[in-house]
């Protein structure tokens, strides 16, 4: 098999991500397609760090993974809070700035 | 050895290996948009993720792999688990669409986009592989370290002030200041004699004898649910399951059972028998 296959299942992963982004209206939901696409992207990473026969791709992917978890933490705070203040969680009931 | 095996192309086990988990990994992905409850979304998540990390290990990024199943599946998926149990677990997507024909259009997007991508990368000349062999040589954990320490040590500095900002920033998001002081169980107690509404403690959900989950109202004499027995955030949610009609028609039919009962005894002794008793 070809190493490249990886890149192709990355692809794929991070398309289904942003289409779920698009389509999909609960926004603990849509927070799980952005972390697909992050997942995409770090095995790309990886599999560029074994073609490339070096560790710096997987250095990468884990810097995403400590950024993944930060943003985690912010945007579930933000989703609690939103879910608080408008009791639902759909990103189309937070159209307004103020409630 | 396999390291070395595997710089140039990989083995028959890992191909097999690739087409059987890539075929689940996609499932998964599917799923996770697919699916209308977003507990179910979580959980084919993190078989996803589960999968990613078979393939980094696969890679020959041991580290990673572990990290992967730590940090995404055990800490990143529990909280996401954990706020939808704050949200509402049975809270389900409405299908309505807000803005005419954007699902049809959003999932063509898509489509375009990967397309795009897939054929970039198939344009692209990635002929030669390196292998991993000759990096992991040292052992994976110690070339990543030793990378992270020196060239990216500046990179994990920040690293470490961008999580102590994420930790205050969802301190700060969530947590809600007391404008007024708390009423202590004293003055929650007058207040509750001196309004005269409900005295005593509020009556527990679930049916005797039939149904006790909590989220069952408890039956008043003539057969209606009560909604005081639910407690106030299942009420909010609506999540109230109403048994009143099957109790009503359970107690027709023992009524209709036992005068069928008395019918037939009629003649007899007036005295109760239970039916073990009397069928002795």
């Amino acid at each position: 098999m070809n190493p490249v296959n990886y890149l192709y299942l990355a692809a794929l992963l991070f398309t289904i991500g942003a289409t779920g982004v698009l389509i999909r209206r609960n926004a603990i939901v849509v927070f799980m397609c952005i972390e697909l696409m992050l997942n995409a992207c770090n095995l790309a990473f990886v599999a560029f760090s074994r073609m490339h026969g070096n560790l710096d791709g997987q250095i990468i992917a884990f810097f995403t993974m400590v950024v993944a978890a930060a943003e985690v933490v912010v945007g579930l705070a933000i989703i609690v809070s939103l879910f608080r203040a408008r009791h639902s969680a759909s990103v189309d009931d937070a159209s307004l700035m103020k409630l | 050895m396999t390291a070395q095996l595997a710089a140039y192309s990989t083995s028959t086990g890992e191909a097999f290996q690739f087409w059987i988990l890539g075929t689940v990994a996609v499932i998964g992905a599917l799923c996770t948009i697919l699916m209308k409850r977003a507990v179910h979304s979580a959980l084919c998540l993190a078989g996803t993720m589960i999968i990613l990390a078979v393939f980094y290990l696969a890679n020959g990024a041991y580290f990673l792999g572990v990290v992967q199943i730590v940090v995404y599946t055990g800490a990143i998926m529990m909280l996401f688990l954990f706020v939808v149990m704050l949200v509402g677990v049975t809270a389900a997507d409405s299908l309505k669409e807000t803005i005419k024909g954007q699902r049809w259009l959003a999932l063509l997007c898509g489509l375009g986009f990967g397309v795009l991508l897939i054929a970039g990368i198939g344009n692209a000349s990635l002929t030669e592989f390196n292998g991993i062999g000759q990096a992991n040589a040292g052992g994976n954990v110690e070339g990543v370290a030793a990378l992270l320490f020196t060239k990216y040590v500046f990179a994990f500095e920040i690293t470490g002030a961008l999580l102590i900002t994420a930790a205050v920033g969802a301190m700060v998001l969530t947590h809600r200041e007391r404008t007024e002081r708390a009423k202590t169980q004293r003055e929650l107690a007058v207040e509750r004699v001196r309004s005269g509404k409900q005295l005593p403690p509020l009556p527990a959900p679930g049916v005797y004898a039939r149904h006790n989950a909590v989220d069952i109202a408890g039956l008043l004499p003539d057969g209606t649910p009560s909604d005081l027995t639910v407690s106030k955030t299942l009420r909010e949610r609506g999540q109230i399951r109403d048994v009143s009609q099957e109790a009503l028609n359970d107690l027709k039919a023992l009524e209709q059972r036992s005068e069928e009962r008395l019918e037939r005894r009629a003649v007899g002794p007036a005295k109760f028998q239970r039916p073990e008793e009397a069928s002795k």
